[in-house]
């Protein structure tokens, strides 16, 4: 199996996002996403650094990908789209079918997390348009991954977001300006004070959600250490790591050892826990709430 | 202007008919819908008899097979669109690509509409399944603002249904997995959203609880309306703060905005609530054919007695214009 890092969800300052993927480029991901997937209002980074990003990380050998928008609403959402699936460059992640619809008859572009590919005939109707690799719902539970793998067109491959915050909804309203009585298009950027995404916890004070702009994260971390060779014989090709703001290198790492047999799955559970944004919580994999852990 | 009106079962499909529905919409009795709660939608001989029932009064009825099959269960899915199609619907509501593709090949007379559930927010993703699978008619998610629904209509030749009156998700439908992630069950795989043998109400000395699956989702002091406990729904606390995270709770009503509707081309206007009762399909049917008859006719102007109707319905009592106006932004 390979290793992906999945696009930033989260609004970090520039240097920040720079100094990231420096590490990035020096760290043990095979495949790296980039872009901004969640808010069209984020800017520290505009179209053509993404490009460069890409292009260091590309020399450093990695496999690069651009990640389309998932919540596509108005004129100006549907140029960046479309500048991202026409860079000449690097394939892209479609996260929802306008994307698709642009990409078809392209090759060798994903179907992203978003875009809601649940069973094997879906999955044909994207490979019969180019895509070539597909990333599993964040929800996706076993049965779920197994039954697309067995079925699954020649040259597909299958990706499954596997560490780190899960997200769990959209929506036009930004929720982190809410909590600061701002309006969605003045919003003073303030989500870029949570760069692991804003804690909410509920009335008893048990940590629940994070919110991240538009979109709604677990407070939990979702870690499938423990389930790497069961991921593996369901038909898993690529692991996604999601990135947090500390330790995405050293987080890669753990993956990368257990995954080659040089650590145990239990010694890589207790570093990923003191690395991790949020307790490890595994329950989608196994059917069952995505806030529980345990087999 | 159409209007479209939910039935959860026989009686409610007679109230939408019998009160001006020009579609009736509805489920079958299994997960293959967005609306699976116990007691709720239609068996095979109640299908039948609300299809005749629509069809001696010329309306028509839209099946809703909108949830996400998987590898395991495809067939209950095809089953689904295969009876529906023998029993002589005039359309079903489709969020799965893959089962679009099947409906499309093996039931080409089959009228598809794409459903709110396929999370298709712009015209470029609205195209992609007229193009592949004939969809002729949309239902937009409730995150748009009135112009961006007129951006969508000016830049596709399918029609735009808008959701029109009743409870409000905050989130995109088709891209919500809160419930699966409390309860694990949510609209995309089980058809519910916060099910009903997963919550809990409690009366504590602090208060009213109201928990799914054990978490505590909202607190209620005395005198304080509850509302059923979605995720979306509750109220938790951020930097020592305790709110509506989301949003407060309330319905959508977008009567006053029929006018605008009908300038922007919207082809028709969808009232939510399957899981409601037979007498909110009636009031709420009629109130609003007789707003859209005053349109036709160059009369409208939203009267008090059909706000005053829609208000008695509305969730928390409170109504909303939602994302059309947009207040948040």
């Amino acid at each position: 199996m390979k290793l992906s890092l999945g696009p930033v969800l989260y609004y970090w300052p520039r240097k920040k996002v720079l100094d990231f993927y420096q590490s990035i480029a020096r760290s043990c991901a095979d495949i790296v996403y980039l872009g901004e997937l969640v808010c069209s209002r984020r800017h520290e980074l505009a179209f053509d650094d993404w490009l460069a990003i890409g292009a260091g990380l590309a020399a450093a050998g990695k496999e690069v990908v651009l990640s389309a928008q998932a919540l596509t609403e108005s004129e100006g959402d549907l140029k960046i789209m479309r500048r991202a699936v026409a860079n000449g460059r690097f394939a892209v992640e479609a996260n929802d079918w306008g994307a698709a619809r642009l990409l078809s008859g392209t090759e060798g572009w994903v179907a992203g997390p978003h875009l809601n590919v649940y069973n094997p005939q879906t999955l044909s109707v994207v490979a019969s348009l180019g895509a070539t690799r597909w990333v599993a719902p964040m929800e996706a539970t076993r049965e779920l991954v197994a039954g697309v793998c067995a079925a699954r067109p020649l040259g597909v491959e299958a990706e499954l977001f596997a560490h780190g915050r899960m997200p769990l909804a959209f929506s036009a309203r930004c929720f982190t300006a809410r909590r600061f009585n701002r309006q969605k298009e003045d919003c003073g950027y303030v989500c870029m004070d949570y760069p692991d995404g804003m804690a909410l916890e509920t009335r008893e004070g048990k940590p629940f959600l994070a919110a991240n702009g538009i979109q709604t994260q677990s407070a939990g971390v979702y870690c499938l250490v423990d389930e790497l060779k069961d991921l593996q014989d369901a038909g898993v090709g690529v692991l996604r790591v999601s990135p947090q703001a500390e330790g995405t290198p050293q987080i890669l790492q753990l993956l990368r050892e257990t995954r080659d047999g040089m650590l145990s799955a239990a010694e890589a559970r207790k570093a990923l826990a003191a690395l991790s944004a949020g307790a490890l919580w595994n329950g989608f994999w196994h059917g069952r709430p995505g806030m529980q852990a345990g087999a | 202007m159409e209007l479209v009106c939910p039935a959860g079962g026989l009686p409610a499909l007679k109230a939408a008919i019998d009160n001006g529905a020009d579609w009736v919409y509805l489920g079958l009795r299994d997960d293959t819908n967005a609306r699976n709660f116990p007691g709720l939608n239609f068996d095979i001989a109640s299908l039948e008899a609300g299809l005749a029932y629509a069809h001696a009064r010329a309306r028509k009825v839209v099946v809703a097979i909108n949830t996400y099959p998987l590898a395991g269960n495809w067939a209950r899915w095809t089953g689904a669109v295969d009876r529906v199609a023998a029993l002589g619907a005039d359309a079903i509501i489709v969020a799965d690509a893959g089962l679009m593709r099947y409906a499309h090949e093996m039931h080409p007379r089959l009228e598809l509409h794409l459903s709110v559930q396929g999370s298709a927010t712009s015209y470029e993703a609205i195209n992609f399944f007229h193009e592949h699978f004939g969809v002729k008619r949309t239902v937009l998610p409730r995150v748009l603002s009135l112009s961006q629904v007129e951006l969508v209509a000016r830049n596709t030749p399918v029609e735009i249904e808008v959701f029109g009156f009743g409870g409000l998700c905050v989130m995109v439908e088709g891209r919500c997995s809160l419930s699966a992630y409390a309860c694990g069950e949510a609209p995309n795989m089980a058809g519910a959203c916060s099910p009903a043998h997963a919550v809990r109400w409690k009366e504590t000395p602090a208060g009213l609880e109201s928990r799914l699956n054990g978490v505590l989702i909202d607190r209620y002091a005395p005198g304080e309306r509850a509302a059923y406990p979605t995720v979306c729904k509750g109220r938790y606390s951020s930097n020592g703060e305790t709110y509506y995270v989301f949003e407060e709770p309330a319905s959508l009503n977008v009567l006053e905005m029929l006018p605008e509707f009908q300038r922007i081309g919207v082809r028709a206007v969808k009232i939510e609530g399957r899981q409601r009762s037979p007498a909110y399909v009636a009031q709420v049917t009629r109130v609003w054919r007789e707003a859209i008859d005053a349109l036709k006719a160059g009369q409208f102007s939203p009267r008090p007695a059909w706000l005053a109707a829609l208000n008695r319905h509305a969730e928390g009592s409170q109504v909303t214009l939602g994302a059309f106006s947009r207040p948040w932004k």
